[in-house]
């Protein structure tokens, strides 16, 4: 049994928009996700996915709650120590790719392995995720699929302790779908890096060790795949 | 170079036009610092350069006659360092060729070797030779302006007798870098010159065997200048002292000061102007930028930029626009004053010019370039720092816009839905929009600015020539004469009119206040040379009362009904008081006017002249000249139209660099602020356009939403720089006007118009290129973009 990477007790995020709107994101998730894992989270819109994933990325603070990221409390950490958390353990990629249109893909990459303690070589991200021709584009040169692999390339280049996946192929067709989803599985393989998707692709589920399903803020269920499928056998 | 710097140059390079027209608007107020202090360093250093190589003195007395033995006991005075000894005094000069008489200034160079102050700097030929009673040196500019050369000559009436003077060589003096005739008001190279000649010439032209009339001092170092000039004036009372002055009085020395002190009011009062519109204008496209690129600085974060890392990215797009307007300012403001400096050089009489730029300026225009960069983006600075990470991923929330009072108003109205989405974003953004208002307002402001010198000079000009100086000459006595002088004056050939004046110079005292100036003492039915006041209205000052200009009588504190003493510096020196009849705004001079009559029976004597205004027929005026050439009695002719002519053409051709000037710096504002508000609107409103372009509204339409919101601002604006005109010109008739000359605040409806007209045009143009690329936006790719 793998020691988990991510531990939540009771973790909760309220939205308040007005006086009395008050919206429960999370409530009271308790939660574990184990190291060099797939984990996939699955579930409708709004129940609580996304906001999760920014909290366990560093990027937003819960209400109340713990987290820990090993035997790190990430809900005990201020602004500067996330940033910290962010730059030398975390990699993101984001349904919109989020690429910096002005730079190229091997530029795009840079932008973390200029900060990152101990990076690869841009060009060799780029080569993990099959894009190694393509370093000198800009992203508007590149398709939906190479812009989401130069997201990949540049969430990987810091060679993170977790991987962090906000729908990465929620804006992409089935084709250029599975080639991200290989270059993800590649990566997970390789490095053991703890891997955490969310979708609304039910299908995807089957390649990931763990899916956790989320409904209304709660876990609604958590299955272990103890059969895994290969990428290119998915289906949309 | 690390990415993010990568980012910072490709942003810089998409955003050129914005960028360079922000850059161009600070270059100007980099460039007005850089030119009006290298421009004041370099005419200070070169001033004091001079003065020093040519030994200028720090003290200057005039008196009427001075026993020469006196000079041991001038000299003994504790505090002075060195003096010398001097008779001066002027003669009209006829100049072959030259149908009108010139005046001259006549120096006496000492008995043996060179000055020992203010020692004239020999540019061509030779001093006279050593007891020579013919031969002079003049000036240069005199020289040129007559084209003579070494060798020729000119005749002096010198004491009754018209001699032949040969020209030995030609000399530049630190006492006469502005060389102005007595009664001129602007520099007139060829009718007024300065001669030096050989001491005994002098003393027989003048009767001054064995005495002098003009003292020139330099002080020790640590002396106290006020003691220095209190002494000399109770040491040369019994003589005809006319009161000892420091360097402050001397008239040439004034003239290079103020413009010194002028060019250097410039650098306070112009760089905030622009170094202002550079903060809103870094401001506003900043802001956009920010608000655009939410997701990426989001992105930034997430990868483990800190927050300073990512603020600092926004502060040096607003560094990198700094340098650029820095460099252009830089390059600008240091040819700018290059190019001054020969104008000054050719309107000052100085030898060389120092031109040395401060290192302080550069220093001191970069420093408060980056300052309005750094002040510009420092909100959006704050505001991208502040972004959530997760907060910055998401989409912003669309703008809320609420149902005011202001709105219903709105809705009342019936207006189309263009009108509504312009008015409506003026009242959402309201800070917004006052910005641009102000920007514009201050483009108006400076155009309105620059017009203003013609209408001020223009009323300068009505007034002082056409107005109150009516005559065609000034007639200036060698003694003052009784009036029946004035017969004789009448009896010149062509002469239609001829006017007796009297100049006094006084000491005015009011409590402790007190102010060296001439009073003007004319006859009540004076036509020819009057006192006009602002409203045109021409003053007669009653027997036995003292009208003041405006701007004398407030460095009195003196109002009407009010008594000012005045200490008399000639005759029999007496202290007369006088009541405040009036007060007058006059255009040239501290004038001080009395009545003729009145004034001579207080002094007890019969009516005397020391001045005659004359008219002339024009078809006589050779004769005039002939016969006051040949006339013995006068001191100086002062001709009208030469005044005339001299003071506009010099006022023309500094009005025409200041208009040049203002107008290109009010035309690059109106241009820096119009097109980046409009290129800020169509990034911020590219969406909502195109969804009208889709939604079946024509170009023209979707333009009028765009294109109409920056021309109402522009509208709108113009009120207010009309208003923030007058207030700077205000400001600058205060700064500009001396002792010498009071600049009027004049402005006329058409200064107000052409100023609005051009910002408009600019405006408009400043569009175009915003509106082309409105009409050329891709609807499909602009829908498909995330906001």
């Amino acid at each position: 049994m793998p020691s988990p990477v991510f531990r939540t007790e009771n973790l909760s995020k309220i939205y308040r928009s007005g006086e009395k709107n008050e919206v429960r994101a999370l409530d009271g998730v308790d939660l574990t996700v184990f190291e060099s894992e797939m984990t996939v989270l699955l579930g409708p819109s709004g129940s609580g996915k996304s906001t999760l994933l920014n909290i366990l990325g560093g990027l937003d603070q819960a209400t109340s709650g713990t987290v820990w990221f090993r035997d790190t409390d990430l809900t005990a950490l201020q602004d500067r120590a996330l940033t910290r958390y962010r730059r030398d353990h975390v990699g993101f990629v984001f349904q919109f790719y989020n690429l910096v249109p002005s730079l190229t893909a091997r530029e795009n990459v840079q932008l973390v392995t200029d900060v990152a303690p101990n990076p690869m070589r841009p060009a060799e991200a780029l080569e993990l995720v099959g894009l190694g021709h393509r370093i000198n584009h800009f992203p508007a040169a590149l398709s939906g699929g190479e812009q989401q692999r130069v997201a990949i390339a540049r969430a990987i280049a810091k060679r993170p302790d977790v991987l962090l996946c906000d729908e990465p192929t929620g804006a992409l067709d089935s084709k250029t779908g599975v080639q991200v989803l290989e270059a993800l599985n590649t990566i997970n393989d390789r490095f053991g890096t703890a891997t955490v998707i969310i979708t609304h692709n039910a299908d995807i589920r089957r390649m990931a060790h763990r899916v956790i399903r989320f409904q209304d803020g709660h876990i609604a269920k958590v299955e272990v795949n103890d059969h895994r499928i290969a990428p290119h056998e998915i289906v949309w | 170079m690390r990415a993010l710097d990568l980012k910072l140059m490709r942003d810089l390079r998409r955003l050129w036009a914005q960028a360079l027209a922000i850059a161009m608007v600070l270059a100007c107020g980099v460039m007005v610092i850089l030119m009006s202090s290298g421009l004041s360093a370099a005419l200070d250093e070169t001033k004091r350069a001079y003065y020093e190589r040519n030994r200028f003195a720090d003290v200057f007395v005039t008196a009427r006659r001075v026993p020469e033995s006196l000079m041991r006991e001038v000299a003994a005075i504790p505090g002075i360092a060195a003096s010398e000894a001097r008779i001066s005094g002027n003669a009209i000069l006829d100049i072959p060729g030259r149908p009108e008489a010139a005046i001259g200034q006549i120096i006496s160079l000492p008995l043996v070797g060179e000055p020992r102050l203010n020692l004239p700097l020999m540019r061509a030929g030779d001093w006279p030779a050593n007891g020579s009673l013919d031969q002079v040196v003049i000036n240069e500019p005199f020289a040129e302006a007559n084209g003579f050369v070494i060798g020729d000559g000119f005749y002096a009436n010198l004491n009754g007798r018209k001699r032949w003077l040969t020209i030995t060589g030609t000399v530049l003096s630190p006492e006469f870098i502005y060389t102005i005739g007595p009664g001129a008001l602007m520099p007139d190279a060829e009718a007024f010159g300065v001669l030096w000649m050989s001491r005994p010439s002098v003393a027989a032209s003048f009767d001054m065997q064995g005495a002098v009339n003009n003292i020139a001092l330099t002080l020790a170092r640590g002396a106290n200048e006020q003691h220095v000039l209190d002494r000399l004036d109770d040491l040369l009372e019994p003589y005809g002292g006319l009161g000892a002055h420091g360097r402050d009085l001397q008239i040439s020395h004034a003239f290079v000061q103020t413009e010194i002190d002028q060019l250097e009011n410039i650098a306070y009062v112009l760089p905030p102007v622009f170094l202002g519109i550079t903060v809103f204008l870094v401001n506003m496209v900043i802001g956009r930028i920010v608000a655009l690129e939410r997701s990426e600085i989001g992105l930034l974060k997430a990868l483990g930029y800190t927050n300073w890392d990512v603020s600092l990215h926004y502060l040096l797009l607003a560094g990198l626009i700094a340098i650029i307007g820095i460099i252009l300012g830089w390059i600008s403001g240091a040819w700018m004053a290059r190019q001054m400096g020969e104008i000054y050089a050719e309107f000052y009489d100085f030898p060389f010019l120092i031109h040395r730029m401060p290192i302080s300026s550069y220093l001191v225009s970069a420093l408060a370039a980056f300052g309005a960069a750094t002040l510009g983006a420092a909100n959006s600075a704050v505001i991208a720092a502040r972004l959530a990470p997760a907060v910055a991923m998401a989409p912003p929330l669309p703008p809320r816009f609420r149902r005011g009072l202001l709105n219903r108003a709105l809705e009342a109205l019936r207006l189309s839905q263009p009108t509504m989405m312009i008015l409506r974003d003026i009242i959402r953004w309201p800070g917004r929009a006052a910005l641009s208002v102000l920007g514009l307002g201050l483009a108006t402001s400076v155009l309105v600015v620059a017009n203003f010198f013609d209408d001020a000079f223009d009323a300068m000009i009505d007034t002082g020539f056409y107005q109150s100086n009516r005559q065609d000459v000034i007639l200036a006595l060698s003694e003052e004469a009784p009036l029946a002088a004035l017969e004789e004056i009448r009896r010149l050939p062509g002469v239609l009119q001829a006017e007796a004046q009297q100049f006094h110079p006084v000491t005015l005292r009011h409590g402790a206040l007190t102010k060296r100036v001439s009073i003007e003492a004319r006859m009540p039915d004076a036509d020819l040379s009057r006192v006009v006041s602002d409203d045109g209205t021409v003053v007669v000052v009653p027997p036995g009362g003292l009208a003041l200009s405006h701007r004398l009588a407030q460095q009195l504190d003196l109002r009407p009904g009010d008594t000012v003493q005045a200490e008399f510096m000639t005759g029999t020196r007496e202290t007369l008081s006088f009541p405040v009849i009036a007060t007058v705004d006059q255009v040239f001079g501290l004038g001080a006017y009395t009545d003729l009559e009145a004034l001579d029976a207080a002094l007890r004597r019969a009516p005397r002249l020391s001045v005659a205004n004359v008219t002339l027929d024009a078809g006589e005026t050779e004769a005039f000249h002939a016969a006051i050439k040949d006339t013995p009695a006068l001191a100086a002719a002062v001709f009208m139209s030469d005044n005339r002519r001299a003071f506009i053409e010099t006022i023309d051709e500094n009005q025409n660099i200041m208009i040049g000037v203002y107008g290109i710096l009010g035309i690059l504002i109106a241009l820096g602020v119009a097109y980046n508000a409009a290129r800020v609107q169509l990034s911020e409103r590219a969406r909502e356009l195109a969804s009208l372009r889709i939604l079946g509204f024509s170009r023209s339409e979707v333009s009028y939403v765009l294109i109409g919101q920056v021309l109402l601002l522009a509208i709108a604006a113009q009120p207010l720089g009309w208003w923030i005109g007058a207030a700077i010109a205000r400001l600058m008739t205060n700064q500009f006007s001396s002792d010498l000359y009071v600049v009027p605040l004049v402005l006329q409806p058409a200064t107000y118009a052409v100023a609005s007209l051009t910002v408009l045009i600019v405006t408009a143009v400043s569009l175009l290129p915003v509106w082309r690329r409105l009409i050329q936006l891709d609807l499909v790719a602009v829908m498909k973009t995330r906001e």
